[in-house]
């Protein structure tokens, strides 16, 4: 096997060259998208398993440096671009690849066509990718805004009015945060005089000879850490940062949604992460302990704003939308956790391996209720939360994934949302930060609050015949729904056919069903992260 | 007095720096008009090209070429690529920007955010 420290610059490389084919073939063969987007997808996870591979594996930490330029001079600098897979980009790299391979098989029929739709497509998994391996802080600027402009493209790409509207939003906002984490990155160069993640950790250590001593107090870097974070907070959705992200995602094409809601956010809360404990590391927090009670204040507030606007929403789209926001406050909470002063080391191991953990699996989860959402509403046309009423007998197959999902997203055990829940909550009990914890608990009944919603309509409420669907296919409620519809897709799928005329397309079930079970296997995993992320806390956290 | 009169003559970029990010903010938030929130947007990411231009000023800085030995002292590239980038993203953002302008426009006719809040509540 050739040398895996190849596999990052891979990873970012090919679906930019994927982007290019499929734009380029799009001039012969208008149908050439999904093909080329589907083989490229598989072989970034290919490429993304052979990296966890080698990370987890014999090599641990891999290295690239782009120009091989070295680091010449007396303090061992980086001169080019490094880009650097540890164990936590390693597990991003895998999430990223699998969902955006998995999120493909949505938009095979059901999705927006077009050969734009498939080179934005890969555009942002390859700024995805950027943002995971990267080791630089300007260059992760590069890859967010690759990431931000593929994301407006896709909110637009339907070509309905709403949606220009929704993206141009998320535009002025995102990037507008973009440029206030760009601002902060020019602070910590001014302060420090380099971009490299790892030479800016140990120069904010005071390790290098020109500083004197740890610049952690020093006002630039202070004000830097101001604006990254409000700059990441809004990448992430965080209340009240996060008004671009329900008219986005609910007016997205619904193919788009499934791939946007699962990632887009989540790598801003990577980033956070991997600013926050690698480049601002436990010892700025410790110095300055205002900032992660800050940090830990504003994602609670998040958790329970969050929430309470999605009890509100009326469209299923928004609700999943304003879950997001809650959960990404979650993860917030637990870095700032992780980082807390207050709390040892094992407190913040815990909260850390929750942070990744709830990372995970709510992409796993939002992916995959979008994707049970844009089922139901081809099966059914059901946008609003009342049109949910009675589906999970007429659709058995989405409603029961949708159901499942949002239990797990609620916490029940032993879905991966339990366990993500369970480390932050260990964390946080332990740290002895006694309000966080109490919000982290109740975000369970909080999140009951709106999924219950859901439920009740898919189970415990008959259908009400207001389509004008039902109304000419009358004869068809003479079916004893369920009994006509076994577990298999493809049956649902057919018979959802015979109600609406078009049905769900056996892609998005999938996506929804394969979503629901990963879910719940990940569940069962707790231990193995935990392992998988070791060597990664012990460095970061210093045992 | 003395302190802002040497703060106006020798940090002269940093406060218009701090100007230009002031109005393009305040441009993006209470202009009803969306092409002027994108205007306000392109003002914003200028003065994060001004703040790095001006942080890599040195008096008698010569430009990094090296020509044998000797020569100093040289400016740092690295804030002026980063601003060449920046000026790269912020063109290909404004170009998003307005192609969903265009298709605003063509289908509500108006840019004008109040307008376009009346036009949609009526579909």
């Amino acid at each position: 096997m050739t040398d895996a420290t190849l596999a990052p610059v891979l990873l970012i490389v090919l679906p930019i060259v994927g982007a290019a084919a499929v734009l380029v073939a799009g001039l012969r063969w208008s149908r050439a998208g999904w093909p080329i987007a589907a083989v490229t997808l598989a072989g970034e996870a290919g490429l993304a398993v052979w990296l966890a591979d080698a990370v987890f594996g014999s090599e641990g930490r891999l290295v690239h440096e782009l120009g091989a330029y070295g680091r010449p001079g007396p303090e061992g600098f980086a001169v080019g671009i490094e880009l650097v897979a540890d164990q936590l980009s390693a597990v991003v790299v895998a999430l990223v690849a699998l969902v955006a391979l998995t999120a493909l098989a949505a938009t095979r029929r059901a999705g927006p066509r077009g050969t734009p739709f498939y080179a934005a497509y890969l555009l942002l998994v390859a700024g995805l990718m950027g943002v995971g391996l990267t080791g630089d802080v300007f260059n992760l600027f590069v890859f967010l805004e690759i990431t931000g402009i593929a994301t407006y493209t896709l909110v637009a790409a339907d070509r309905r009015a709403p949606a220009a509207v929704a993206s141009l939003k998320y535009l002025i906002v995102g990037t507008t945060g973009a440029s206030l984490y760009l601002l902060g990155v020019g602070y910590l160069f001014l302060a420090t005089g380099t971009l490299n993640m790892a030479d800016l950790a140990a120069t904010l250590a005071g390790e290098p000879s020109f500083v004197d001593g740890p610049m952690y107090t020093d006002p630039l870097v202070l004000a830097s850490f101001a604006f990254v974070a409000t700059g990441l907070f809004v990448k992430a959705a965080i209340f009240p940062l996060h008004t671009w992200q329900p008219g986005a995602y609910s007016e997205a094409p619904d193919g788009a949604t499934v791939l946007i809601a699962a990632l887009v956010s989540s790598i801003g809360a990577y980033a956070f992460l991997r600013l926050a404990v690698t480049v601002y590391t436990p010892a700025f927090f410790e110095a300055t302990p205002i900032v992660a009670t800050v940090v830990v204040t504003m994602a609670s507030v998040s958790v329970v704003a969050g929430s309470a606007l999605a009890v509100m929403q009326s469209r299923v789209k928004r609700l999943f939308a304003y879950s997001s926001v809650s959960q990404f406050g979650l993860i917030v909470a637990a870095v700032g956790i992780a980082v807390h002063p207050d709390s040892g080391t094992s407190a913040a191991e815990m909260a850390l391996i929750g942070a990744v953990v709830h990372l995970v699996g709510h992409a796993v989860v939002k992916g995959g209720l979008f994707a049970a959402a844009m089922g139901l509403s081809l099966d059914a046309g059901a946008r609003r939360i009342e049109d949910l009423a009675g589906l999970g007998r007429e659709s058995p197959v989405l409603g029961g994934a949708m159901a499942v999902l949002g239990l797990t997203l609620v916490g029940v055990p032993p879905a991966i949302g339990f366990l993500g829940k369970w480390y932050i909550a260990l964390g946080a009990i332990e740290a002895g930060i006694w309000p966080v914890a109490a919000v982290i608990l109740a975000s369970t009944v909080l999140t009951l609050a709106y999924v219950a919603r859901v439920l009740e309509q898919l189970y415990f409420r008959a259908a009400a015949p207001t389509h004008p669907e039902d109304i000419d296919l009358g004869g068809h409620s003479d079916l004893p729904g369920g009994t006509a519809v076994s577990a298999d897709g493809g049956t649902a799928d057919s018979t959802a056919e015979q109600r609406t005329g078009d049905g769900a397309p056996i892609g998005v079930i999938a996506v929804a069903v394969v979503a629901a079970v990963v879910a719940v296997a990940l569940g069962f995993g707790g231990a193995e992260f935990a392992d998988a992320l070791d060597p990664f806390l012990t460095e970061v956290l210093g045992q | 007095m003395s302190a802002i009169v040497e703060l106006l003559t020798n940090r002269y970029a940093y406060v218009l720096f701090a100007l230009l990010l002031g109005i393009g903010i305040y441009m993006m938030i209470s202009s009803p008009n969306l092409v002027k929130k994108v205007i306000g947007l392109n003002l914003f990411q200028t003065a994060l090209f001004l703040f790095f231009i001006a942080s890599a000023y040195r008096t008698d800085g010569h430009a990094p070429v090296i020509h044998g030995e000797g020569g100093g002292p040289y400016v740092s590239p690295l804030p002026q690529v980063i601003v060449l980038t920046a000026i790269v993203v912020g063109v290909a953002l404004t170009a998003v920007a307005l192609s969903l302008l265009v298709r605003i426009y063509t289908e509500y006719g108006t840019l004008e955010e109040d307008v376009l809040r009346e036009v949609r509540s009526d579909d």
